[in-house]
């Protein structure tokens, strides 16, 4: 558990457009193996464009102009992904870090059938699977995210936006990667679907044991569901600890902010009146 | 000293699917009262129906059945009732990206509500009505020369509910005001909200997912669910005490840091 599976340094990424945009500025901490770390900020503070800083997929204008991510095996060795060749992060990624991006669900091609879809991962990333093999697999993935096998046949237009939330999160786990980042995966959906697909995060993440970057800016939910919290503005972490001590004890005067921006949904009205303008 | 009341309302939808069309009752005997003064929050999924009230509210849907009173007289469906009627009863929609129109400014939005329901009044007069209203949302009223690409998502939401304070309503429809805005400025969208209720005497339908702000911002919650109104209440009984199954569903299901960490000591 507390072996670190990432360690990022010093990480900035700048938008090169004229006046320069510092998007995220300065930027260090680890990942454990198998921890929720939850990474909250409001938009715009640059928590997006960190993970796609992370696995090296931003498009110019934005460039890392400074730090690295260094993703550690298993076995120890580590491996720094600016260094790596674009074969080289096209076979890693998804391979050891998988991505559920905002809106993943409608980034399920609208003519392909799921199952074909899905055997792309295989076909592309474990050339010398069997096809019965694949196929098995694809259902068991499915099932996983209590999705049931035979959907593999439907095209995205014939499930609705939980089930193609769960399919793509079925799919960043298809080879079984030690990280999982997840960006605003749940804003789409509605409280219940939401619920279950956080049930289901944190049951699968319990059995495989893969450490998840969860993004939001729903405190709140990442309080409950983290085992760690960064709060992000303006391109810094201004604070990252402990969800708990966070909750309780917040040392940042914007953690306080952000902590007062979500009234209590059972405890008392605290501070919070109604009709005074704050 | 407005209320609407809604008493047995059915809408139904047709949706076909090749030669066969079924029915989808959307709306399925609902009733309410809204009062001046009061806000009352509209809670459910998506696809509960909440939207569809909404829409029936404004008239932009004919009822399948039940009816809609406006201070106990069944509202007007054509003519210079009517117009009354879309005067007294105002929306805010969710997005305020999309509910303005690019292409105009800020004085624009909010002097066409003026003139279409206040002919009356002069070109002076339509102008200090315009400072008067963003004003009174907390906008700087030289922002009136602005286009909304030039505003923030909050600015543009203030701007949205000034053009519906504009024909003085009474009713005030707000389907998930805050919803597409940031969070840390939420609170002082629905703030200003209450404020204005209060000081315009308004009937405020709240209509949201998120029940913390339903239970602190309104006095009554109904909750929907499949087009019924399962449960219905004061805000802090429906919550705290939730008797039907569903509200305790929809309770569980709304993160709440409490549950895990105990009090929070604010």
């Amino acid at each position: 558990m507390s072996r670190p599976v990432l360690t990022v340094e010093n990480l900035s990424v700048d938008y090169l457009v004229d006046p320069v945009v510092h998007a995220v500025r300065d930027v260090s901490f680890t990942l454990r193996r198998g921890e929720i770390l939850g990474l909250a900020g409001e938009s715009g503070c640059g928590k997006s464009t960190l993970a796609y800083g992370l696995v090296r997929l931003l498009k110019p204008p934005a460039a890392v102009t400074a730090g690295r991510a260094v993703f550690h095996a298993e076995d120890g060795t580590g491996v720094d992904w600016g260094e790596l060749s674009t074969e080289q992060l096209r076979a890693a990624r998804w391979d050891r870090i998988s991505m559920v991006f905002q809106g993943a669900m409608n980034s399920l091609n609208p003519v392909i059938s799921i199952r074909d879809q899905f055997e792309d991962v295989f076909l592309t990333h474990r050339p010398g699977m069997s096809r019965a093999d694949r196929r098995r697999r694809c259902g068991d993935l499915l099932e996983r995210v209590g999705v049931d096998r035979t959907r593999l046949r439907s095209y995205p237009h014939e499930l609705s936006g939980g089930m193609r939330q769960r399919v793509m999160i079925a799919m960043a786990m298809a080879l079984e990667p030690q990280i999982m980042i997840m960006d605003e995966p749940t804003t789409a959906l509605d409280v219940v679907v939401q619920r279950d697909i956080l049930r289901e995060i944190s049951r699968l993440r319990d059995e495989l044991g893969f450490a998840v970057v969860f993004i939001t800016h729903d405190l709140p939910l990442l309080l409950e569901i983290s085992d760690r919290i960064a709060v992000m503005r303006d391109g810094r972490i201004v604070e990252l600890g402990d969800a708990a001590q966070l909750y309780t004890a917040p040392r940042h005067e914007y953690t306080r902010t952000l902590l007062a921006s979500f009234p209590s949904l059972t405890g008392d009205r605290g501070s919070f009146v109604r009709g005074v303008a704050s | 000293m407005t209320s609407l009341e809604v008493r047995g309302l059915v809408k139904d939808y047709r949706l076909r699917d090749g030669l066969r069309s079924t029915r989808l009752r959307a709306v399925d005997d609902v009733g309410f009262t809204l009062d001046h003064g009061r806000t009352v929050a509209l809670v459910g999924q998506s696809g509960s129906g909440k939207s569809t009230i909404a829409r029936l509210l404004l008239q932009l849907e004919r009822p399948t059945a039940g009816e809609i009173r406006l201070d106990g007289r069944p509202v007007a469906r054509r003519g210079a009732g009517l117009i009354r009627y879309r005067r007294l009863v105002q929306m805010v929609f969710q997005d305020p990206f999309a509910s303005l129109n690019p292409h105009h400014d800020v004085a624009h939005h909010l002097a066409r509500p003026l003139r279409l329901h206040h002919p009356e009044l002069s070109r002076a007069d339509v102008d200090a009505r315009i400072r008067h209203l963003l004003e009174r949302v907390q906008l700087d009223p030289a922002m009136a020369g602005r286009r909304p690409h030039e505003l923030s998502g909050g600015q543009r939401q203030r701007v949205a509910i000034a053009r519906a304070l504009a024909p003085s309503p009474g009713i005030l429809i707000a389907d998930e005001p805050v919803s597409m805005l940031d969070v840390s400025i939420r609170l002082g969208v629905l703030n200003l909200l209450a404020t204005l209720q209060r000081e315009e005497d308004l009937g405020v339908l709240y209509i949201t997912h998120d029940l913390a702000t339903a239970r602190h911002f309104s006095d009554d919650i109904l909750v929907m669910y499949r087009g019924r109104i399962v449960e219905h209440g004061p805000a802090d009984e429906v919550i705290l005490n939730p008797k039907h199954e569903y509200t305790r569903l929809l309770a569980d299901a709304t993160p709440d840091p409490e549950r895990r960490f105990g009090p929070a000591p604010r």
